[in-house]
């Protein structure tokens, strides 16, 4: 357990992660370490739910994303900052993103909670974010048609939504903000919604 | 508004968990609202939450595997996310398990801290028009389980061979899968797992053209915009709809503008009917504002046309809006009507069940007492996610919402009762009742068997997979004992 603990915490140090969550993963390695792994396990539990973190490796498998390459992989690779920001809690986390790569695959590479149901094939909607701001918007390629067609059916769509799988990082994204939407009551396909009862 | 409830479930699971022992949950059903109910569950839970899911097909991925369409491989990536859940060691699946015949929810709710029922809509809106019991009427669940190779259709009685005209009635996603399927040529179906008793009568196939019936205009079609370009832009498919059918009222342009899908929907519509196919060897006829009416057959009850009444747009306060007859009708001969009006569920005896709407009554998920019922008179321990709950609406993502709620109430009620799980004995205690019962269980790995059968089979013969069709092959090549195999 202490294995998968600290490259994940060298990860986050990296990364300048805030130290709030470096005492957290720290104080979580040091009592498994110390043996009494279920305390822990709660312990550990109870901070990634306060920060609203999906899960964290360390303590069970991940279930809902595949972790994309190591960061052995990257090194080397030119990087750009992106922050996802969670409409669930309001987190924010900041990560390294390789130029080239798209925003679900970097998402997935740090545990962020961003699903990618078809895996990138233009065939859902479910890895969709919102950019955050419109400068911002502006500097990525315009979406295909097919892309539009997919968004169309996004929850919460908005006028700056794209599917995070479409989203390459360049040079000109460095600093890129993307807010995650949070769960609507829209589970109409043609946009009805419906009324309560 | 799962923001702040969000907030105040991960705090109450915060404090439950502090004294809980394992909560063990039952999920009844494994397509896509089973598969994510467990992904909320084991990230909300993480190590105290053991699952079990059962499904009464050998298979897992309900839908997935059965409705979505064959040259439509791409969408069903989702089923490798699935298989990460299923091969998690808190999670088991139990397939080969219908519940109600091999065990009844009451035996199960006693094993399980609390169940999830996942179980979808495998029945179908009724057209009530005279003749619909004609043969070579069938609804579009039927056909598409058919041609998806699942077992309870194997045997449909279609013959392509003696069918030149097809009318659909419906314009939704599945109308329009439908149509593909029977118009697509043969020889681009042959790599894809397409069922190939389907396969094979699609190559000997006679179908040359397909009536898309639909009550209303292309401004409320239910279909959207990926699945409508595929159809139309087909270049040996020729489009046609009447210039008369594609006029747009002024209450159409306003919903057009305010929404791109609409937009898009009317355009590749209107578009491909004046869209030149040299190549084209078979024909799609939209149909808008026809109602089917009749269905009409011939000496040996066998179809041979639909009558259908001309409709206008009404605004209709409280259904917004609605088609009413005209009075003037038109006929299509027709040797094959599939009626994809929508999918219905069926009850479960001992659950309630709100007939009119095809759904448990529910509130955020919670099974009520019955229709109607208040939103706290709740049936204890007992839940509902997908198709069951909502109606069978919506795309395959749309239940990773759902589940979502469902998983925040159940995790409000455990930890509001603070009952540390009466050691709910889970899967042990089902495994020992199925086992006293000689039911044939198809565990994951049986499935991951079977799945490599399927596949192995695909590359002998330059597809995807090769699909077991019926019930015997399936629970062969899974390795499970037969000792009572259950015809359906």
């Amino acid at each position: 357990m202490l294995r998968t603990v600290l490259p994940s915490l060298l990860r986050r140090c990296l990364l300048g992660a805030p130290l709030q969550e470096l005492v957290t993963a720290c104080s979580c390695s040091s009592l498994q370490a110390a043996g009494s792994s279920s305390a822990a396990q709660r312990w550990g539990q109870q901070q990634r739910q306060q920060q609203q973190r999906s899960h964290a490796a360390a303590f069970h498998t991940s279930t809902s994303t595949a972790h994309g390459h190591s960061s052995d992989e990257d090194e080397g690779a030119e990087t750009i900052s992106v922050t996802f920001v969670s409409e669930k809690d309001g987190s924010e986390t900041t990560v390294k993103a390789p130029i080239g790569k798209h925003l679900l695959e970097v998402a997935h590479d740090n545990d962020i909670e961003l699903e990618g149901a078809c895996e990138a094939s233009l065939a859902c909607s479910t890895c969709h974010v919102i950019v955050e701001d419109e400068e911002f918007f502006h500097r990525i390629p315009e979406p295909t048609e097919d892309e539009l067609d997919m968004l169309d059916l996004a929850f919460g769509l908005s006028e700056t939504s794209r599917l995070g799988c479409q989203v390459i990082a360049t040079k000109e994204l460095d600093g890129l903000r993307v807010k995650i939407p949070s769960a609507t009551r829209n589970f109409y396909v043609d946009g009805h919604v419906p009324k309560p009862h | 508004m799962l923001s702040p409830l969000r907030a105040s479930v991960a705090s109450l699971v915060r404090s439950s968990s502090s004294c809980a022992k394992q909560l063990a949950v039952c999920i009844v059903g494994s397509g896509p609202a089973g598969f994510y109910t467990a992904h909320q569950l084991l990230k909300l839970y993480g190590e105290d939450v053991k699952i079990d899911i059962l499904d009464r097909l050998p298979t897992p991925f309900g839908l997935v595997r059965t409705g979505v369409a064959p040259d439509h491989e791409d969408t069903k990536n989702v089923t490798n996310q699935f298989t990460r859940i299923a091969q998690d060691p808190r999670v088991n699946f139990f397939g080969n398990v219908n519940v109600g015949r091999d065990i009844t929810l009451d035996e199960i709710r006693k094993l399980y801290n609390a169940v999830v029922l996942a179980y979808g809509a495998e029945s179908d809106r009724k057209l009530n028009i005279p003749g619909e019991n004609s043969h070579g009427v069938h609804a579009a669940r039927e056909f598409v389980w058919w041609y998806n190779g699942h077992p309870d259709q194997r045997d449909l009685p279609v013959d392509l061979s003696r069918v030149e005209s097809v009318a659909v009635c419906g314009i939704g996603n599945v109308a329009l899968d439908c149509a593909r399927i029977l118009l697509r040529p043969v020889s681009e179906l042959a790599s894809t797992d397409i069922a190939r008793h389907a396969l094979k009568q699609l190559q000997h196939s006679k179908v040359r053209q397909v009536q898309l019936c639909a009550r209303r205009g292309p401004v409320q079609a239910a279909c959207t915009a990926k699945e409508l370009k595929e159809l139309v832009s087909m270049p040996s498919i020729a489009v046609h709809a009447q210039p008369s059918q594609l006029a747009v009222s002024e209450a159409d342009q306003a919903q057009m503008k305010a929404t791109r899908l609409k937009r898009r929907i009317y355009e590749l519509i209107s578009n491909a009917a004046v869209s030149e196919k040299p190549g084209a060897s078979r024909d799609l006829f939209f149909q808008f504002y026809r109602n089917p009416a009749e269905i009409i057959a011939d000496a040996d009850n066998q179809v041979q046309a639909i009558r259908v009444e001309k409709t206008q747009l009404v605004a209709d306060p409280v259904r917004g809006t609605v088609a009413v007859g005209t009075g003037e009708y038109e006929e299509y001969p027709v040797q094959l009507v599939l009626k994809s009006i929508g999918y219905k569920s069926l009850p479960l005896p001992g659950v309630p069940f709100d007939d009119r709407q095809g759904v448990v009554p529910n509130a955020a998920g919670r099974v009520l007492t019955g229709v109607g019922a208040a939103a706290d008179s709740i049936v204890p321990g007992l839940y509902v996610c997908g198709w069951l709950k909502r109606g069978p609406t919506g795309i395959i993502g749309t239940n990773l919402t759902d589940a979502e709620e469902t998983v925040a109430s159940m995790a409000q009620d455990y930890a509001m009762t603070r009952q540390a799980p009466t050691a709910a004995v889970g899967g042990a205690g089902l495994q020992q009742l199925l086992q006293s019962r000689s039911v044939a269980v198809v565990d994951y790995a049986a499935w991951e068997q079977l799945n490599a059968h399927e596949v192995n089979r695909g590359q002998q013969q330059g597809s995807v997979r090769v699909k077991c069709a019926a019930w015997d092959e399936l629970l062969r090549a899974a390795g499970v004992a037969l000792p009572h195999v259950h015809a359906m």
